[in-house]
């Protein structure tokens, strides 16, 4: 509904807080507390995303979770969500019970998702901590689609052990392309293990990049951002260019209800994707490791 | 007819035609403190009080308000909810008629509420112009709420023995055709009306050690100020101050399933950023803890965050949540001891 329409007269009961129906499909549970969900809308319709975007996912009786979607929209037929099983998330602890053929409800596409008009053409460095892997899912596979349009690929991976690594048959897969390149590393290996043991901070000095050209591109706890921030600093890769995503307590996703404000700034709707310059001007609100970096 | 007068016996009988028009609310005496509560008789109405526990802001965003009726098996939501109806709000005061114009913005925003855009189109404004202050605890000419122009449908000024009536709109308009005690403005009256608010605003004064541009400076370097730390430690995270106040409009979405397990209905409730869970995620970090935090987000939220996007001021000087804290803490002395801190800095 538009202001127009509101003027107007001609559109009076649009509700912005009504969701679709959409199905289930497809279920894989990749760890004792992540599952995948593939989802699709009534009629196939596209969701008509953006790579780092969330949705709400409506379980009628138990409420609303804000999710990422982590598929490209180069999918149009399905998107995929990632779903935590935490102790005391009503929604996801519900989600989770649920197999191929339920049905659920979806509003949304919100946020702004990754700037990647301006990451065209430019090299990437893709830096996923736990289950930040899951919204940059997203923009690995639209990279993927488009490969042509990207310069130099990298993406550093890590988990806190073997068993939590999320989407484990896929990530072989990236490992084999020859375009991409990619290290994964683990906080505390088991004998299987033959990656990298330490934190994900510790790939990246050895890394050789452009600073000028490459947009990094973070998803990961706050802590994490911390110390990665500091690293690609060194390099002096450039604010504007180090790109994160952040967490929040998203209610609603119109801008409004005002739980996942930092300072004035609604995450939902002008985030969640920020880039460090941004973020610095919330200095005050946001987490230690997302705006007090310093090289 | 633009200024209408009505002398003040008439008012009660005009009142009781207001009855045939809508459902008429209007502020009451409870206790020692007011309500804006269904009116059905003049006798009812209280014309001056302080600020209602509740502002108006009760009827355009209910503390509950049902979104849609939901089914689970098979899968369906309601499209339409039931006609709210016609209210006539009687006696909103100018701070309150502000604190409206605020979340009419917040909400006409894209995407457009059509909640409260249903509601504002139901409910028809008659203000009453406060012409003295209500108490100590009000700012309102700090902000320059005190006198207002817009946001009301009709608006009564007591000019001594009679009442100026300002017509806004047609609704307004709609309510005093056909009552021949209500009379055009003559040059007279007009006299008396300019009197009148010029011994006014003679009463009122800038609430607060500065004038509002120092407040706007003060706000602009105060956020790691000591003062937030001091507040912090006296808020008890009662949550009264944002629950009165006229301006939050903070809620959450919540679902209530009935006995069969299958239908159901989904409802907007007030939500306040004083809760301690308010910006926690369900992973159990908390993005905005401490009461300091809480409290400096919510002065932040009246008078710079609102500023800098649409160029208000959301706090409307009412007072109600100095009025309403169980630790003392008041707005007035709030701002006064940012404004020390800046001075002496």
């Amino acid at each position: 509904m538009s202001f127009r329409d509101i003027i107007s007269g001609t559109v009076r009961d649009v509700s912005p807080y009504r969701p679709m129906k959409a199905r289930i499909i497809k279920t894989r549970l990749y760890t004792q507390f992540e599952k995948l969900l593939r989802i699709e809308l009534e009629n196939k319709k596209p969701l008509g995303h953006r790579p780092g975007q969330f949705v709400q996912v409506s379980l009628f009786g138990f409420g609303e979770a804000p999710l990422s979607i982590c598929s490209s929209p180069t999918e149009q037929d399905y998107f995929d969500l990632t779903v935590r099983r935490i102790p005391g998330g009503i929604v996801t602890d519900a989600l989770h019970r649920l197999e191929a053929g339920s049905i659920i409800g979806i509003r949304g596409p919100y946020g702004n998702g990754y700037p990647l008009e301006k990451m065209l053409g430019g090299n990437i460095l893709i830096v996923a901590g736990g289950l930040g892997i899951v919204p940059l899912r997203s923009l690995i596979h639209y990279i993927m689609n488009k490969r042509k349009d990207f310069g130099e690929v990298r993406i550093l991976l890590g988990c806190k052990t073997p068993h939590d690594m999320l989407y484990g048959d896929e990530i072989t897969d990236w490992q084999r392309r020859a375009d991409i390149l990619l290290q994964c590393t683990v906080d505390k290996a088991d004998p299987d293990w033959k990656g990298n043991v330490g934190v994900i901070t510790t790939l990246i000095p050895s890394v050789e990049l452009n600073p000028w050209r490459t947009y990094a591109v973070i998803v990961g706890p706050p802590i994490m951002y911390k110390y990665v921030v500091a690293e690609l600093l060194k390099k002096k890769v450039p604010e504007h260019q180090i790109i994160m995503s952040l967490e929040r307590n998203m209610r609603c996703g119109l801008g409004r209800c005002g739980h996942c404000l930092i300072k004035g700034t609604y995450v939902c709707a002008s985030g969640p994707v920020f880039t460090l310059d941004q973020l610095r001007a919330l200095e005050g609100e946001c987490m230690e490791g997302e705006c007090h970096v310093q090289a | 007819m633009q200024y209408g007068v009505i002398e003040k016996n008439n008012l009660n009988q005009w009142f009781d035609s207001l009855q045939h028009k809508g459902m008429v609310y209007a502020p009451q005496k409870r206790g020692y403190l007011f309500v804006f509560d269904r009116a059905d008789s003049f006798d009812d109405v209280s014309l001056h009080h302080t600020p209602t526990i509740l502002s108006p802001k009760k009827f355009y965003l209910p503390q509950k308000e049902l979104l849609f009726e939901f089914s689970r098996e098979p899968f369906g939501v309601t499209k339409k909810r039931p006609e709210p109806g016609k209210y006539i709000l009687f006696g909103v005061q100018t701070c309150d008629i502000a604190g409206i114009q605020c979340l009419d913005v917040v909400f006409g925003e894209e995407p457009v509420d059509s909640y409260y855009q249903e509601m504002k189109e139901a409910i028809t404004i008659i203000g009453m112009e406060c012409m003295d202050y209500c108490d100590r605890f009000a700012s309102c000419a700090a902000v320059g709420t005190h006198v207002y122009q817009s946001g009301y449908d009709l608006l009564l000024t007591d000019m001594g023995s009679r009442y100026a009536l300002h017509i806004r709109s047609e609704k307004g308009e709609d309510l005093i055709t056909g009552h021949d005690y209500i009379r055009e403005m003559n040059a007279s009256d007009r006299d008396e009306l300019t009197k009148a608010r010029e011994e006014k605003m003679k009463r009122f004064h800038v609430e607060f050690d500065e004038d509002i541009s120092a407040v706007d400076k003060a706000f602009d370097e105060g956020f790691f100020s000591d003062v937030w730390n001091d507040v912090g430690k006296r808020c008890v995270g009662c949550t009264n101050c944002t629950a009165v106040c006229p301006t939050c409009y903070c809620h959450d979405i919540i679902d209530e399933l009935s006995l069969d397990m299958n239908k159901g209905k989904r409802y907007r409730i007030w939500n306040y950023c004083q809760m301690d869970d308010f910006a926690k995620v369900a992973g159990g970090q908390d993005f905005r803890a401490g009461r300091g935090p809480r409290q400096r987000h919510r002065y932040y939220r009246k008078f710079k965050y609102p500023l800098e996007k649409y160029n208000k001021y959301f706090c409307i000087g009412c007072g109600r949540c100095s009025r309403t804290c169980m630790a003392g803490i008041i707005l007035i002395e709030t701002v006064n001891s940012l404004l020390a801190e800046r001075r002496r800095s």
